[in-house]
C-alpha cells in the first residue's frame, strides 16, 4: 500500500469518537461513584463522626488525602498528553510528603516518647491496607480505561499515576471511617496502602497503556 | 510558507478533522507526511537502513497520530503535540526494527520545517497485514485507500449503512496498529 493510500484510508475515519478530556471527565465521575458505593456499602463514617471534624487530627488527615488526591489527578490529566508540561504538577505532588512530614513532627513534638509507637501501629492497620486497596480498584479500572485513550511517553509511569490517584481517592473516602488520625498512623499505613495501589497500578499501565 | 502559518494552518485542518471533515484531514496528513519521511529517511540513512524502510516507518506513525489524535486539545498549539508524537512513534519504530536510537526534539522540530517533495513508495508491511482482513472489511479497505472512494460511496457498493462501514474501517486500523505492536 502507498502511503497515499494509507492516507485516504485515515481521512475517511476522521471522526473523533472518544476525546481524551472527555473519557476522563466520565473516568472520574464512575471513580467517585464506584469508591462511594462500595464505602457506605461496607462501612460509611465512623459513629463520631461530628466529634471528630473539630479534632485537629482527624481534618487535616481528611485534608492531606483531598489534596493528594486533587494533585494526582492534575497530573493523571495531563500525562498522556505529548507536548503538555506534567514537571509543575510532579513537583506539587511533593507538598503531600512535606505536609506529612511537617504534621509528624508536630505530632512527635507534643506526644511523649512512651506513645509514639502505640499511635503508629494504630487499631485499623489491617483495615487500612486491606480497605484502601479494595476501594480503589474500580477507580484505578476506571482511570486505566480511560488513559487508553491517551499517549503516554512510558505507559508504566502513567499506570502508576493512574494508581495515586485511585489511592487518593480511596484514602479519602476511608478517612472519614478510620478511627486512627495520629499523623504517624497516617503517615506509614496509608503511604504502605497507597504504594499497593501505586504499584497495581504501575502493572496495569504497562500492560494496558503501551500504544 | 513561515512556521506560524504551517502551524496555524496545521491546527485550522486538525481542528476540522476533528469534527469529522474528511477533506480537511486528508490536507492535514498529507501536509506533514512530507516531513516525517525526511526524518525517517535521516534515522534510516544513519544505520544504513534501506530508504524503503523508512516509508514503513512513515506509514506507522501516521496511524498512531491517527489513533491518537484526541490527545490534542484543540485550544492549545498543534506544533509541540506534533512534534513529540513523531519522536515518540519514530523511536518506538525503529527500535521495533531492531535499531535503537535517540531522537532529540530539536532534530524533530527543525525538520517540520523544511518542505520536501519527493514522491511516496509502495510499502510491504501495510498490505501484509490487510491481507489478514476478513470480508467485507477488506472490501471496503481496498475501496477507500486504493480507490479513494468515500465512505458514503463504499456504503452503498457493500450494501452496508455508513454507520457499518464507518466502524469496519476503524476497526480494520486498529488490527493494523495491534499488529505493528506485536511485531
Amino acid at each position: 500500500m502507498k502511503t497515499d493510500e494509507l492516507i485516504n484510508m485515515l481521512s475517511e475515519d476522521s471522526t473523533v469518537r472518544f476525546r481524551l478530556g472527555h473519557a476522563l471527565t466520565l473516568a472520574f465521575v464512575a471513580a467517585i461513584l464506584l469508591a462511594g458505593t462500595l464505602f457506605f456499602a461496607l462501612m460509611g463514617f465512623r459513629p463520631d463522626i461530628e466529634t471528630a471534624l473539630t479534632s485537629l487530627r482527624f481534618v487535616f488527615k481528611l485534608l492531606v488525602t483531598i489534596v493528594f488526591f486533587l494533585v494526582a489527578a492534575n497530573l493523571m490529566v495531563r500525562i498522556g498528553r505529548p507536548g503538555v508540561r506534567v514537571l509543575p504538577w510532579e513537583l506539587a505532588l511533593l507538598l503531600v510528603p512535606v505536609l506529612m512530614t511537617v504534621s509528624v513532627l508536630a505530632e512527635l513534638a507534643v506526644l511523649p516518647a512512651g506513645d509514639w509507637a502505640a499511635q503508629m501501629i494504630g487499631h485499623n492497620a489491617h483495615e487500612c491496607l486491606s480497605l484502601i486497596p479494595l476501594l480503589s480498584t474500580g477507580p484505578l479500572a476506571a482511570f486505566i480505561l480511560a488513559l487508553r485513550q491517551s499517549a503516554p511517553e512510558n505507559p508504566g509511569r502513567a499506570g502508576a499515576v493512574a494508581g495515586l490517584a485511585a489511592g487518593g481517592i480511596a484514602a479519602a473516602f476511608y478517612a472519614s471511617n478510620c478511627t486512627d488520625d495520629s499523623p504517624l498512623f497516617v503517615a506509614l499505613w496509608y503511604t504502605v496502602a497507597i504504594g499497593i495501589v501505586t504499584g497495581a497500578g504501575y502493572l496495569a499501565g504497562r500492560r494496558w497503556l503501551a500504544w | 510558507m513561515s512556521d506560524l502559518a504551517r502551524e496555524e494552518q496545521w491546527s485550522a485542518w486538525m481542528r476540522a478533522a476533528i469534527g469529522g471533515d474528511a477533506q480537511a484531514y486528508h490536507r492535514f496528513l498529507t501536509s506533514v507526511t512530507p516531513h516525517l519521511r525526511v526524518m525517517a529517511r535521516r534515522r534510516c540513512a544513519q544505520f544504513g537502513a534501506p530508504a524503503s524502510e523508512a516509508e514503513d516507518v512513515v506509514q506507522e506513525v501516521l496511524l498512531s497520530i491517527h489513533l491518537k489524535r484526541g490527545t490534542w486539545d484543540p485550544s492549545r498549539p498543534i506544533a509541540p503535540w506534533i512534534s513529540i508524537m513523531i519522536r515518540n512513534k519514530l523511536i518506538d519504530s525503529l527500535r521495533r526494527r531492531g535499531r535503537h536510537v535517540d531522537v532529540p526534539l530539536e532534530d524533530v522540530m527543525a525538520v517540520l520545517e523544511i518542505d520536501d517533495q519527493s514522491q511516496t513508495q509502495e510499502r510491504l508491511d501495510v498490505d501484509r497485514i490487510l491481507k489478514t482482513l476478513k470480508e467485507p472489511q477488506r472490501t471496503i479497505v481496498q475501496a477507500i485507500s486504493v480507490e479513494g472512494s468515500s465512505v458514503r460511496e463504499t456504503a452503498g457498493r457493500v450494501n452496508m449503512t455508513e454507520g457499518a462501514v464507518r466502524v469496519a474501517l476503524h476497526r480494520a486500523l486498529k488490527a493494523l496498529s495491534l499488529t505493528y505492536r506485536s511485531q
